[in-house]
């Protein structure tokens, strides 16, 4: 049981991104993957989501050992893959409440619903772990909401789906320090030994409040080094320059 | 479609809950094409009034005289045979009061739609017309004591001939338009209602239209009147089977909301995809009267329907809130008329259309206010909602407003369901037309609010099915 990507290569029309990407996420653990711009991170969560604006030219990724790249966006979805959004859509006139209830109804054998009573009493819970106002429910879908709200509605959304493994697309950014900390704690609340999760990250301050087990660096659409929640830390200290020159110094 | 036999049709799977027919047996048929001697057909049968018979004759005349109205709408009217239509079915049997009365097939036929449970359950009243007659009409008790009619036309004219007369073809006259014309030559069934002074009728009327028979018009005429005071609530819904050829309906539809009367007039509709529906529907409005038109046109080959207000009394108020949705081979040309003709009279237009595929809408909008007026406000919102790169939409506001003692506000929006919203519901589980469903639910999330609850459930239902059929 884990999340396997094998040797990973994607595409957008005329440009390679991904270029043989290898990553095990198995449940329990949170991954980091950390890296310069363009270095292939969020096409990585978009591609494993199966976005149609990028080609996957070979490689396996197999979800438990189902291989999810032949599956649509939402069969991905149901198995199991969450993907808390960098830039979260706006859906006008969708209530949140009516959005993730369509969302848990999806998971149920057709012609049942879900029950009422039950979803509000865990919704609302979940609300208030991450400090949201109950008027909130009835707001639509990220809708004139700020940078924060935004992130913290995504992982609400994440809290209520219990997906089998989740990746954070930049999660910290546009967050002020006491959102971060509330939508860290959301996140920290799913940890569980059921669960990996993949946090990709520019900065190494959302990696303080959740911490990984294991960090990667991406740099030109491959996994250049790995190592634990020190790697973070000097990374930011000494940028990402150094490890490319490590790794081209190995592959020589 | 399905054909259905004698015994139950409950079992019957189909995609569109209206789209199954039972064998005609109809006792009068005016068979096919209209000329005089077609009108006089209908007015045998129908044992018109001689002023009405005559009303008829010159209507006919209107009508062939009348040039199509291609000049500024779609040429596709061009191909609206007339001669392959027949103007007149019936079985020659009275509306019953009763549903146990109802014959088995029509009695089938209602079950299926819902309208007996509708009945039950928060209607004051059901008429149910099937081809040309109303094969049901049943007011509550409570209702009628309270001296509110509600019969079918033909009911209204011969029983109540002194408030029938007074406003029949006042408010829409036959030359208001070809199909205007066409409807009063061979108009038969829809409604007429009286709600006297005061009495505020609770629950919704409600009247269901339904196509059994093929190469057939249906060509209801619906006269209602709110005396002063008075309000009243009626909502219409209508269905047909798909036929393999074309089928016309070409209603109209005439409101009058005397002093502080409102009268509010919701439409359902969810033609199949080869009705011809063009429908000319108008209110006036008194001093401090309400007229509200609440239209959501779905389905058909072409509607062509611009509900309108002449606000005639001072502080009259006039809205059409719609909602049009064009799937592939059909064209929604919807929109309102606005006649401001007395001071401090406000109007107030809010349509929303959806095109999926190659579907086409088209708003058309006129609001007219006068120099000699003061006070008159008209707000005008229309939204476009294109769900697919080849989906068609235009928009064609006429607002003539003279004097300068008047305020009007136009906004138009045109946006389309981008790929990248779809993805973020698809990557929360739902699937492609659910995702679409509830972006097209979302947009016109504020509108469905205005319809009664059950309409707004039936009306998610049915873009729930324009969705699903419309991807992958």
């Amino acid at each position: 049981m884990s999340l396997e990507i094998k040797a990973l290569h994607a595409q957008i029309p005329g440009r390679e991104i991904l270029k043989g990407l290898n990553l095990t996420i198995n449940p329990g653990e949170v991954h980091a993957i950390m890296g310069p711009n363009g270095s292939g991170k969020s096409t990585l969560s978009k591609v494993l989501c199966g976005h149609e604006d990028y080609e996957v030219t070979s490689g396996e990724v197999l979800l438990d050992g189902e291989n999810i790249l032949d599956m649509a966006v939402d069969a991905r979805s149901r198995a199991g893959l969450f993907l808390a959004f960098q830039y979260p859509h706006e859906i006008p006139g969708v209530s949140n409440a009516n959005f993730l209830r369509a969302a848990l109804k999806a998971r149920l054998p057709k012609g049942e619903d879900i029950d009422a009573v039950r979803f509000y009493k865990q919704l609302y819970a979940r609300m208030d772990q991450l400090e949201m106002d109950r008027s909130f429910t009835s707001r639509s879908v990220n809708e004139g909401f700020s940078g924060g709200e935004k992130k913290r509605n995504e992982i609400l959304q994440l809290m209520m789906l219990e997906p089998k493994y989740a990746i954070l697309d930049e999660t910290d950014s546009g967050l002020d320090i006491d959102a971060l900390k509330i939508v860290s704690r959301g996140v920290n609340a799913m940890r569980s030994e059921n669960r990996g999760f993949l946090v990709i990250t520019h900065y190494q301050r959302l990696l303080n409040y959740i911490q990984p087990d294991i960090v990667h660096v991406l740099k030109d659409g491959r996994i250049v080094k790995t190592g634990g929640k020190e790697l973070s830390l000097e990374l930011e200290e000494r940028g990402y320059d150094w490890v490319t020159e490590e790794s081209l110094s190995v592959a020589a | 479609m399905v054909t259905a036999p004698d015994n139950d049709i409950s079992d019957i799977k189909v995609d569109n809950v209206g789209d199954f027919t039972f064998p005609e047996r109809n006792k009068y048929d005016s068979g096919f094409g209209i000329t005089d001697k077609t009108v006089d057909f209908i007015a045998d049968v129908k044992n018109d009034p001689d002023w009405i018979r005559e009303f008829r004759h010159k209507a006919l005349k209107i009508f062939q005289d009348k040039p199509m109205p291609t000049h500024w709408a779609t040429k596709d009217l061009e191909n609206i045979k007339f001669d392959e239509f027949r103007y007149y079915l019936s079985d020659g049997q009275k509306p019953k009061r009763s549903w146990d009365d109802v014959p088995d097939d029509v009695k089938k036929t209602f079950d299926r739609l819902g309208i007996p449970e509708q009945e039950r359950k928060f209607l004051a009243g059901v008429e149910a017309q099937y081809d040309s007659e109303a094969a049901y009409s049943n007011i509550k008790a409570a209702v009628a004591e309270q001296g509110v009619i509600f019969v079918n036309s033909t009911e209204g004219l011969h029983k109540y001939p002194e408030i029938f007369k007074k406003w029949f073809g006042k408010v829409i006259p036959t030359g208001d338009n070809k199909f205007s014309a066409l409807n009063s030559a061979v108009f038969s069934g829809g409604s007429f209602i009286y709600v006297p002074p005061g009495v505020k009728v609770k629950h919704p009327l409600q009247a269901y239209f339904r196509i059994n028979s093929e190469q057939f018009g249906q060509f209801e005429r619906t006269l209602i009147i709110a005396d002063e005071g008075a309000e009243v609530m009626y909502m219409e819904g209508c269905t047909a089977p798909k036929f393999e050829t074309a089928t016309l309906h070409s209603a109209v539809v005439e409101l009058v909301a005397m002093k502080g009367a409102k009268i509010q007039y919701v439409t359902v509709q969810n033609w199949s995809s080869n009705v011809f529906n063009l429908v000319t529907k108008r209110g006036i409005a008194h001093e401090d009267a309400v007229v509200k038109w609440i239209d959501c046109n779905i389905g058909s080959r072409l509607t062509m329907k611009y509900p309108g207000v002449i606000m005639k009394g001072k502080r009259a108020r006039g809205e059409v809130i719609s909602i049009a949705l064009a799937n592939s081979g059909q064209h929604q040309d919807t929109g309102a008329k606005m006649v401001h003709a007395a001071d401090d009279t406000t109007s107030n237009v809010i349509s929303k259309s959806i095109s999926i595929g190659q579907g086409r809408s088209t708003y058309r909008g006129l609001v007219h206010i006068p120099k000699h007026l003061k006070g008159c406000k008209n707000n005008t919102e229309c939204d476009a909602l294109l769900i697919n790169s080849n989906s068609h939409t235009d928009t064609y506001p006429a607002i003539s407003v003279r004097g300068n003692q008047h305020s009007t506000q136009h906004e138009a929006s045109v946006s389309q369901v981008s790929a990248d919203q779809i993805f973020y519901l698809m990557q929360r589980g739902l699937t492609e037309a659910e995702a679409m469903s509830l972006s097209v639910n979302g947009f016109i999330n504020d509108l469905a609010k205005e319809f009664p609850m059950e309409y707004s459930v039936e009306l998610k239902r049915l873009i729930d099915l324009e969705m699903e059929g419309s991807v992958g």
